[in-house]
C-alpha cells in the first residue's frame, strides 16, 4: 500500500490508499480523481494519463520504457518528470508520492 | 428534444458505453434516478484486455473493472445485473425486465454492444468450441489452454491474431484459419496482412489463408478435429471462432426504432426517438470527418457517444467528435490505428517492416484518412491531428524518415 497524492491544473489535493501492484493510473481512476481520462485502459495507447512526478521521486518510479518515451513526445505541455501514469507501478518506495495532473489530456 | 428535467435514466448494457455514459451523466451534474441493467453477472468491465493479457491469466478480474463497487454506491447508480431488457415500450417509457418488472425513463440509452457471429456449420456447438466476446468466455476458454495442446482458431481478424499470438506463447500448437486470401482483409491494406503473417509464422503459427471449416467432428461431445475446405483434417483440442460481431440492435428494432446495421443515430448519439440514445458498438454514427455513416467497433467510440449521449440529455454542448483509434497488441508488438482507410487510393510505407517498426499511411486525393502504425506512437499520434486537419500531404515527406512526425504534423498543421 503507498498513499499517493494527485494534484490538480489548480492546486486541489486528493489523497489515495493505492494497493501494491497497480498503476498510478488505476488508482486515480478508481478513486474518480480528475484530470486522468486513461482512454485505453493502461495499454499505453492513448497517451490520455500524462502526469507530472514530484522531483523526489523520479528514480524511484522507475525508467521510461521507449513506448511511452515516443508517447509523451506528442502530449501537451511535456516537461522532464513527465510519465504516463499507466506504466508506474505502485510499491511501499511509493509511499508519499505526489504527482500533478496537466489541465488537459488532449 | 430538451431532456434537461428528465429524473429517471435508464442505460442498458455493461460496457464501455454504459460505464461512460454513467460517469458522464453523474459527472456532469445530472442528480437523478440512474440505472444500469445489464445481462453480465460482473460490475462493468473492459474487454480488450479479454484477447490479451487477461487470456493469459496476468491479472485479476477485478482489475477489468471500470469502477469498483463502491463508486456505484457512493453516486447512486443502482446495478441490475445479470437481468436482460427484454422489450422497450415507448408509449409509456418503459424497459420490461426478464425476470419480469420493468423501469420507468425519462430518457434512455441502449449500449447492448455486439454479439459473436456464430459458425454456421455442423459440429459448431461440441464442446471446447468457444467465442470470445465476454468474461465467461475467457473462464471456459483458459482452463483449456494447456500447453502442447491444439488450438484451430477461424477467422484472422484482430481478435483472432490476437488470440493466436497469447496461444502461440502460451504453448499450444496454433493454427489460424482465413477464408479470404490475406489475414486481416476486411480491415487492412496488404501490406500489413503481409506483416503479421509473417510474424506470425515466424512465432510458429501455422496461417492457412483462402481456407474454411467444412465441419467439426467430435468425441464424446467435445471437439477433436477439424475438416477443411481443401479436404485436410486438423486435430483441434479447442476451436475459437472470430469471425465478426452483429450489432445487438433487435430491442430498438423491434420499439420500432430506425435500424440498418446497428441502431442509427445523429451526431448527439440520438435515436429516431429523441428520448432514447444508442452508444457503442450497437449504433450506426455519422463518421463526420468521412462523409458517411457507419459502425465502429471500438473504445474510442465507446466512450465518445458515451459522452455524446450523456451531453445531450443535460443540455450540454456536443463533446469533441475525434479522429477514431484503435490499437492491437500481438507479442511485442504494438499496432495504433488512426482514422478509417476504406476508400484509400495511395498508401505510403514509412520505415520498413523488417525493422518490425514502421508505419502505413493511406491517402486519398492526397488526404491523410488513416495510418497503421507498428510500435511507431509518433506516426499514430501525428496522423490522429493531421486526418483531422484534412490537410494535403506529400507521399515524399511522410516516407521521409530524416523529418520527424512531429515537424511534419506542425508544419502541415500550420500550413
Amino acid at each position: 500500500m503507498a498513499k499517493i497524492t494527485y494534484i490538480d491544473s489548480e492546486g486541489t489535493e486528493r489523497v489515495v490508499e493505492a494497493q501494491n501492484g497497480e498503476t498510478v493510473m488505476e488508482a486515480a481512476i478508481k478513486n474518480s480523481i480528475p484530470g486522468i481520462d486513461a482512454d485505453c485502459g493502461g495499454a499505453c495507447a492513448c497517451a490520455t494519463c500524462h502526469v507530472y512526478v514530484d522531483q523526489a521521486f523520479m528514480d524511484k518510479v522507475g525508467e521510461q520504457e521507449e513506448m511511452e518515451k515516443s508517447m509523451l513526445d506528442f502530449a501537451e505541455n511535456v516537461q522532464e518528470n513527465s510519465r504516463l501514469s499507466c506504466q508506474i507501478t505502485v510499491s511501499e518506495d511509493l509511499d508519499g508520492l505526489k504527482v500533478t495532473t496537466p489541465e488537459s489530456q488532449h | 428534444m430538451d431532456l434537461t428535467d428528465a429524473k429517471r435514466i435508464v442505460v442498458i448494457g455493461g460496457g464501455q458505453a454504459a460505464a461512460q455514459a454513467i460517469q458522464s451523466l453523474r459527472m456532469g451534474g445530472y442528480t437523478g434516478e440512474l440505472t444500469l441493467v445489464g445481462e453480465e453477472p460482473a460490475l462493468p468491465y473492459q474487454r480488450p484486455p479479454l484477447s490479451k493479457a487477461y487470456m493469459k491469466g496476468e491479472f485479476a478480474e477485478e482489475r477489468l473493472y471500470f469502477k469498483p463497487a463502491a463508486w456505484y454506491a457512493d453516486n447512486n447508480v443502482e446495478l441490475v445485473l445479470s437481468t436482460r431488457a427484454i422489450a422497450i415500450n415507448r408509449t409509456h417509457r418503459k424497459v420490461e425486465l426478464e425476470h419480469g418488472g420493468h423501469l420507468d425513463y425519462d430518457a434512455l440509452i441502449i449500449a447492448t454492444g455486439s454479439r459473436p457471429r456464430g459458425l454456421p456449420i455442423d459440429g459448431a456447438d461440441l464442446e471446447h468450441v468457444y467465442a470470445l466476446r465476454g468474461l465467461a468466455d475467457v473462464e471456459r476458454i483458459r482452463p483449456q489452454m494447456v500447453a502442447g495442446r491444439s488450438i484451430l482458431i477461424v477467422g484472422a481478424g484482430y481478435i483472432g491474431l490476437e488470440a493466436a499470438a497469447v496461444a502461440q506463447q502460451m504453448g499450444l500448437k496454433t493454427t489460424v484459419l482465413e477464408m479470404a486470401p490475406r489475414v486481416l482483409a476486411r480491415v487492412t491494406s496488404p501490406v500489413m496482412s503481409e506483416f503479421y503473417e509473417t510474424e506470425h509464422r515466424r512465432q510458429g503459427v501455422d496461417i492457412r489463408t483462402e481456407t474454411s471449416l467444412s465441419k467439426l467432428e467430435g468425441k464424446g461431445g467435445a471437439v477433436t478435429a477439424a475438416q477443411l475446405s481443401d479436404g485436410t483434417k486438423l486435430g483441434a483440442d479447442i476451436v475459437l471462432v472470430g469471425i465478426g460481431i452483429l450489432p445487438n440492435e433487435e430491442l430498438a428494432k423491434d420499439a420500432g426504432i430506425a435500424c440498418n446495421n446497428g441502431i442509427l443515430v445523429d451526431r448527439d448519439a440520438r435515436t429516431s426517438d429523441p428520448r432514447i440514445f444508442a452508444a457503442g458498438d450497437c449504433a450506426s454514427r455519422p463518421l463526420v470527418h468521412f462523409g458517411r455513416a457507419g459502425r465502429l467497433e471500438s473504445v474510442h467510440n465507446a466512450i465518445e457517444q458515451g459522452k455524446l449521449a450523456a451531453a445531450a440529455i443535460l443540455g450540454k454542448p456536443r463533446p469533441n467528435e475525434d479522429c477514431p483509434w484503435f490499437w492491437s497488441d500481438q507479442y511485442d508488438l504494438k499496432l495504433q490505428i488512426a482514422g478509417l482507410s476504406a476508400g484509400y487510393d495511395q498508401i505510403v510505407v514509412r520505415g520498413s517492416p523488417e525493422d518490425r517498426k514502421f508505419a502505413a499511411f493511406y491517402l486519398k486525393n492526397g488526404t491523410l484518412i488513416a495510418v497503421d502504425a507498428i510500435n511507431s506512437p509518433p506516426e499514430f499520434l501525428a496522423s490522429k491531428k493531421l486526418i483531422m486537419s484534412g490537410a494535403k500531404l506529400s507521399a515524399d515527406i511522410l516516407a521521409d524518415t530524416s523529418i520527424s512526425m512531429k515537424e511534419i504534423a506542425t508544419n502541415t498543421v500550420a500550413a
